[in-house]
Parts: C-alpha cells; sequence; structure tokens
C-alpha cells in the first residue's frame, strides 16, 4: 500500500492504522522506518515533487519482491511543503518472522533513495530550492547527452 | 506529436515534437545551453517506463519524460 499526503505526515495514526490492518494477518515481525525533518543549515523545512506514475510502478515491483519473501511493505510520503520536526516518510515492511523484514527495510529503503521519483526542495527564506547536491542520478542517466553518444561511438 | 516533459526541478515546459526516436530529441535538445547540466543527470522514461536506448523507437501520441536526479525521503 502507497499512500501519499499533502503536507507532513500523521506519523501515530498512519503506523496504528498499518499495526492495526496486519494485527490478524499472522506476520511475526513489523519494522517501520519513519524520516523526519531536521533543523539544519539554517532551512525552515522541506518541500516535495512526486511523479506518481513511475512511483507507483516502483513501489509495485518491491511488493512483488516482497511477496516472494512472504512479506508486505506499506509506504506513505508527502507531496509539497514538511516544516522542522515534521515527518514527511514512512516505509513499513510486516513479514512472518525477523531476518526479512531487517533485511527487506534496508534494501528498501535505500533503493527508494536512489530510484523513487520525488524531488526535494530546502524551504529557506520563502523560497524552494532544489536540493541538488543530495539528489542521486537514476540508474541509466545521461542518456540524451552529447557524452553519452560519444560513449557509445567508442 | 510525442509529448516531452520535464520533471520536478527543471523549470522547462513540455514540447510537443515531431520525432521519431530518442536520438532526434538528444539532437533537438543539445544545442540548448540551460538544459546541458539536466541531460547529463537525467534519466529518461517513454511511457512511464525508463528506458536506456537512444535508438527506442517514437511513435505519435507517446510520452517522454525526463526524470533528474531524486531525493525522496
Amino acid at each position: 500500500m502507497l499512500e501519499l499526503y499533502d503536507g507532513s505526515l500523521s506519523v501515530a495514526s498512519i503506523l496504528k492504522d498499518w499495526y492495526e490492518e496486519e494485527a490478524s494477518s499472522n506476520y511475526g515481525a513489523f519494522i517501520s522506518f519513519v524520516g523526519t525533518v531536521r533543523s539544519e543549515d539554517g532551512i525552515d523545512g522541506l518541500s516535495f515533487d512526486i511523479y506518481e506514475p513511475i512511483l507507483n510502478k516502483w513501489f509495485d515491483e518491491w511488493q512483488k519482491k516482497a511477496k516472494a519473501k512472504g512479506a508486505i511493505i506499506k509506504m506513505a510520503h508527502s507531496r509539497g511543503d514538511v516544516m522542522l520536526h515534521e515527518s514527511s516518510y514512512i516505509a513499513a515492511v510486516f513479514s512472518p518472522k525477523r531476518r526479512v523484514a531487517l533485511e527487506f527495510i534496508d534494501e528498501y529503503v535505500e533503493d527508494f533513495k536512489a530510484s523513487a521519483p520525488i524531488w526535494k526542495y530546502d524551504l529557506r527564506d520563502n523560497k524552494r530550492i532544489y536540493a541538488k547536491e543530495r539528489s542521486t542520478a537514476i540508474k541509466g542517466s545521461g542518456l540524451l547527452s552529447d557524452s553519452k553518444d560519444k560513449e557509445e561511438q567508442r | 506529436m510525442v509529448r516531452v516533459e520535464f520533471l520536478g526541478p527543471i523549470q522547462r515546459e513540455t514540447m510537443e515534437l515531431d520525432i521519431a526516436n530518442l536520438n532526434e530529441l538528444a539532437t533537438i535538445l543539445k544545442d540548448d545551453q540551460e538544459m546541458q547540466e539536466w541531460l547529463e543527470n537525467s534519466a529518461v522514461a517513454v511511457n512511464d517506463t525508463l528506458v536506456n536506448n537512444r535508438d527506442f523507437a517514437l511513435t505519435s501520441g507517446d510520452r517522454v519524460s525526463l526524470l533528474p536526479p531524486v531525493c525522496g525521503g
């Protein structure tokens, strides 16, 4: 299940819902990761753009991988502005036994950072500034650049 | 016509182009100075599937998206 919200996440309520949804599903382990906006470099908060069609596909692929291990994943993310000490991201894995969930949450959150089509901006003095230095180029980037063209000709 | 969309922080209007593959798109964009850095660090999707080949054939009605570096969470 993938949930997108405008603004910050109601962490306690989302985690409660997820816990209750799976309370009798016979999962022995439930591991969650909550991402919270920290006060850093004088920012007022963060802001996010999301491209949903590709995010949905990315999530569905991970859900398939989880199911193959008898597990399920859930995710919630914010659109728009999220201020300091509020949360913008929750990922969770439910699995029959702990090892699968512990390993899966690591792989799934890391790939999320590297591949999910979400763009982050710092909020500073009422401006929205793309967090370029903290962003990761998606695998296969540069397809349309000249240097790529030259590489192919070599 | 093929619709070309620039996602996230790329401040660029959607383009409608008569192109048959991604090589032709690369040729059109290569003279655009402001786009050079984005071309180097952006991934490309056709109809919401990431592609890895500039010869990828395009037909009228296709949607091409440029995805710059990401940072969710």
